[in-house]
């Protein structure tokens, strides 16, 4: 059962915790929050927002817990993760604060802070309860059914704007589809981790595609079609395209065979073309999409699109400073589908870059995590997690900057929305535990052998 | 399995690399379309985010600011809103801006360049700076007296110093508040109805828009020309013109309203308005020599700013020699905007050369710094210095012992000439007075003021004593009242 393994550290090496780093990283993330709040509040009436204190100490000590846990629970984590995710989730609630301005009947920044403030708690949760990601191994089909009963569900709700994604429970609506993506991307990972020279060496050849057999095969498209099927039917295409890119990607890595990204890309088409020219919702995005200002030739005004395309051609370079632009221009959705633009319009070109870039560094410490990782599914996992936010980020603003045609999708901790945020939390929770596996030193190395068993579904 | 990972992180950064290089199209390539498109409402919400600058008249604005809260913010208010219509025009969040609105927008909406502390510096911050102001020429009470003097009848004054340029007065009548149409909404939408469909055409820019045929007024330029073209060598001399005046090339006949005209001299035929010398006249330059004369003086013009734009004044460059003839009289097609005869007043006043009227004697930072001088131009030289003297003498004449004694002002040189021009088919339109004048202090080195009034519902017989008698009254308080302001100058 074990491997001889040839790049692994020497031992008596230990690798450095960073956890000091990690610690006054997250002091300049609250800090560049608080100063963004502040901003607003003296671009707008000239003075710093009298609970600026309050907004920072609550802001700060989220960042104190979550650092804690990590500290006592993953000490040997990558310490970018949480900075990242406390600055973007700073910063977001610094533009929906902004945005509550403009809207003084819809203020969302208090309650996208209580979701917040309950991000931050499960994300503990995770640090703290799941000591070995490799325990989730086991937990594959559960997180499949719990997944597709999570998407079920709103099916038994009524439809909120055109699509049937929300749970409303008393006064909280949530949209489960949103957590269903972490556990699809755990059973994937265990799916494929366990199957893939299946996947990759069986089968039947024809001509010069090989494919593997139909049982192994089988369960994890039927699973794939399902979810995107209940997606299709509530109409939120975003994160259909988003399940989709996910079990591509992982299909991809797990076996390297480029056919599947072939047959990915001719699927995603047909099912674009279809769902684009069938479904009036979609077909009328897509129209969009290709013409923004067809609305304002015939008279009617500038649509969604136009105003957000005004939005970032407003922002420029250096952008009109926070709480200067006018991305409420934008109208429904501007908090949450939008946010982007008002990151664009009063950031500029060099904050929305940075913004990117936060990103992109987020998701590359996920391959990262994962590409140092020995176990096939944590690697799987974490690097199932980190396309998850890759794909979600460029959806959406490439769908508000007119790069693609526009699905309804958050922006990863910007956005209003709590499910989102709560969710990314669990994201970067369970990428901070891949992370310290990957880094922690491995007294025990006979058990992280390439050929780690995979424990039978139980 | 790194190698596949790695190809999925490379994916990965594709995607970010098309987002920063879409940001970069959308937000530096394609900005500058984007922000221009006119269903951008940034570019309304931009320009009414901050209170406009103000128009300045004697010292004090007549214009102002209200915070309205709404979306498009600051809303323009006037003080004496009708009184200074005619210049400042009006600024509206529904209808935009006119006259000197619009021709200073850029600096009482603060985005003109030199209202920056640093060159570029707007384009860099993508700010605007504060309005500056545009201070006018206008003086508080010459416009008081000529809008007292129109008194709602409809009609306009334009009064200008001769040497400068500058416009003391410019009166349009009736009037209307401009401040009822700043801003959005039913009301505005509701005024505006209003005021353009009303008889009285509010907003009709008498002064500056619109055109009337100048009538005997016009004599005074037929005048220069005949003299300039040597046809008339001596002001006192007969003519050889009839009385009655068969025009050329007809059998009309041309009569006159005033007695003793067959064959009367320049002198006589300014004196008292005689229609048939000054057709005579007319002819005997030709059409070249008169196209040539009056075209001195501005007349097809189209270029005229003051900086607002000015109607072209009217005179025909091909007629037959009996539209000639009714053309010299300033009749026909003959038609000249209230600033044209106060022009050409000013060029009898001014030896012959008119200075380039303006109405913007500068413009300033909010702060009081000057940032453009509008300096004194010539406009042209409408004719000799010579003519412009015997004029000078044949107007004083007028108004001494003529049909403009109502002008007379005892302690200054005051020359006019009346006008009664007929109009409408058959002449059934009520005629239009008209009456230009300058007025020259005695102890004073040259004229204070030049002007032009024109009446249009004249309520006097059709003879050229209503221009005298609608008109002159008018002229005179506002020349009485350049001459006050003079002298206090002068102290």
């Amino acid at each position: 059962m074990t491997a001889p393994r040839t790049d692994a550290p020497p031992p008596g090496v230990r690798l450095p915790k960073r956890r000091g780093v990690e610690l006054s990283l997250l002091v300049c993330a609250v800090l560049i929050s608080v100063c963004g709040y502040a901003e607003v509040g003296l671009a707008r009436s000239g003075a710093v927002p009298p609970d600026a204190v309050r907004y920072g100490a609550g802001l700060g000590l989220l960042a104190l817990v979550a650092h804690l846990a990590v500290r006592f629970r993953a000490p040997y984590a990558d310490p970018l993760l949480l900075p990242i995710a406390v600055l973007l989730n700073g910063l977001g609630l610094v533009l929906i604060y902004r945005l509550d301005l403009e809207t003084p009947n819809d203020q969302a920044a208090a309650t996208q802070l209580v979701w917040s403030t309950l991000g931050v708690a499960l994300f503990i949760v995770v640090v703290l309860l799941l000591r070995d990601h490799r325990t989730l191994q086991g937990y594959a089909y559960v997180s499949v059914a719990a997944a597709l009963a999570l998407m079920i569900l709103p099916i038994f709700f009524p439809a909120v704007n055109g699509a049937k994604i929300w749970i409303r429970i008393g006064g909280l609506s949530f949209q489960p589809g949103e957590f269903a993506k972490i556990l699809l991307a755990v059973f994937f990972a265990a799916y494929l981790a366990a199957n893939r020279n299946a996947l990759a060496y069986t089968g039947r050849r024809i001509w010069i595609f090989q494919f593997p057999t139909g049982r192994v095969l089988g369960p994890i498209v039927a699973i794939w079609l399902l979810s995107v099927g209940v997606l299709v039917l509530e109409r939120d295409l975003g994160t259909s395209l988003l399940f989709f890119g996910l079990f591509v990607i992982m299909l991809y890595v797990a076996t390297g065979r480029t056919g599947w990204i072939a047959v990915g890309l001719v699927l995603a088409s047909a099912g674009a073309f279809l769902v684009g020219s069938l479904e009036p919702h979609v077909h009328s995005r897509v129209q969009d999409w290709l013409d923004p200002f067809a609305s304002i030739r015939a008279g009617d005004g500038p649509g969604q699109l136009a105003q957000s395309l005004f939005s970032f051609a407003a922002g420029g370079m250096l952008g009109s400073g926070l709480g200067l632009g006018h991305s409420v221009l934008i109208g429904f959705a501007t908090k949450s589908d939008f946010i982007l633009a008002t990151a664009g319009e009063e950031l500029g070109l060099v904050g929305l870059t940075a913004l990117f870039l936060l990103y992109a560094l987020l998701v590359a410490r996920g391959y990262r995590a994962g590409l140092s990782l020995r176990d096939p599914f944590g690697r799987l996992l974490a690097i199932g997690l980190a396309s998850i936010v890759a794909l979600q980020v460029f959806v959406i603003a490439g769908g508000v900057m007119g790069l693609i045609p526009l699905t309804g999708m958050a922006m990863p901790f910007l956005a209003q929305g709590g499910s989102s945020v709560v969710t990314n939390w669990v994201i970067v929770a369970l990428l901070i535990r891949v992370s310290d596996s990957a880094r922690a030193p491995q007294p025990d190395d006979a058990d992280t052998g390439t050929l780690a068993p995979v424990k039978e579904a139980a | 399995m790194i190698r596949y990972a790695r190809r999925a992180a490379a994916l990965c950064l594709v995607l970010l690399v098309a987002l920063l290089v879409n940001s970069a199209r959308v937000m530096v390539f394609e900005a500058e379309s984007l922000d221009d498109n006119p269903a951008n409402r940034r570019i309304a919400i931009n320009r009414y985010a901050q209170p406009r600058g103000e128009i300045v008249v004697d010292g004090k604005p007549v214009t102002g600011s209200r915070d309205s809260g709404q979306q498009l913010r600051w809303e323009r208010t006037y003080r004496q809103g009708p009184l200074y219509a005619p210049l400042t025009g009006y600024s509206s969040q529904t209808y935009g801006t006119t006259l000197v609105e619009h021709a200073e927008d850029d600096v009482l909406s603060g985005t003109e360049p030199m209202l920056a502390p640093l060159p570029l510096w707007n384009d860099l911050t993508r700010g605007r700076q504060p309005g500056g102001d545009v201070v006018t020429t206008i003086r508080a009470s010459m416009q008081e007296a000529a809008f007292r003097g129109l008194d709602g009848k409809r009609g306009a004054v334009v009064a200008v110093e001769p040497h400068s340029g500058r416009i003391l007065a410019l009166v349009s009548s009736p009037s209307y508040d401009p401040g009822v149409l700043s801003g959005t909404g039913p009301g505005v939408k509701e005024a505006w109805r209003r005021l353009n469909t009303s008889p009285n055409q509010p907003m009709l820019n008498r002064a500056l828009r619109q055109t009337y045929p100048p009538g005997s007024t016009f004599k005074i330029v037929t005048a220069a020309a005949a003299l300039d073209a040597g046809v008339v060598r001596d002001v006192e001399a007969p003519t050889d013109t009839p009385d009655p005046f068969v025009l050329p090339g007809t059998r009309q006949v041309l009569p006159n309203e005033a007695t003793g005209c067959g064959d009367a001299s320049l002198a006589y035929a300014i004196q008292w308005s005689c229609n048939t010398v000054m057709a005579g006249l007319g002819v005997e330059v030709g059409l070249a020599g008169m196209v040539d004369a009056v075209e001195r003086f501005g007349f097809n013009d189209t270029a005229l700013r003051v900086p607002s734009w000015v109607a072209k004044s009217n005179f025909d460059r091909e007629m037959s020699p009996d539209q000639l003839a009714l053309s010299s009289i300033g009749q026909f097609d003959t038609t000249a905007t209230p600033l044209q005869m106060a022009m050409v007043a000013s060029a009898v006043a001014n030896n012959g050369e008119i200075a380039q009227p303006y109405l913007v004697d500068r413009t300033t930072t909010s702060g009081g710094t000057t940032v453009d001088r509008t300096g004194r131009r010539s406009y042209r030289q409408a004719m000799n210095p010579a003519t412009a003297m015997q004029l000078q003498r044949l107007m004083l004449k007028a108004v001494a012992d003529g049909t403009g004694t109502n002008a007379a002002i005892p302690g200054a040189r005051v020359g006019g000439k009346t006008g009664t021009a007929q109009h409408g088919f058959g002449n059934t339109g009520t005629p239009y007075a008209w009456f230009i004048a300058w007025a020259q202090a005695e102890d004073s080195a040259q004229p204070a003021v030049a002007v032009a009034v024109v009446v249009e519902d004249a309520e006097a017989a059709r003879t050229d004593i209503s221009g005298g008698g609608s008109a002159a009254p008018i002229a005179k308080a506002v020349m009485e009242e350049a001459l006050r302001l003079e002298a206090k100058a002068r102290g």
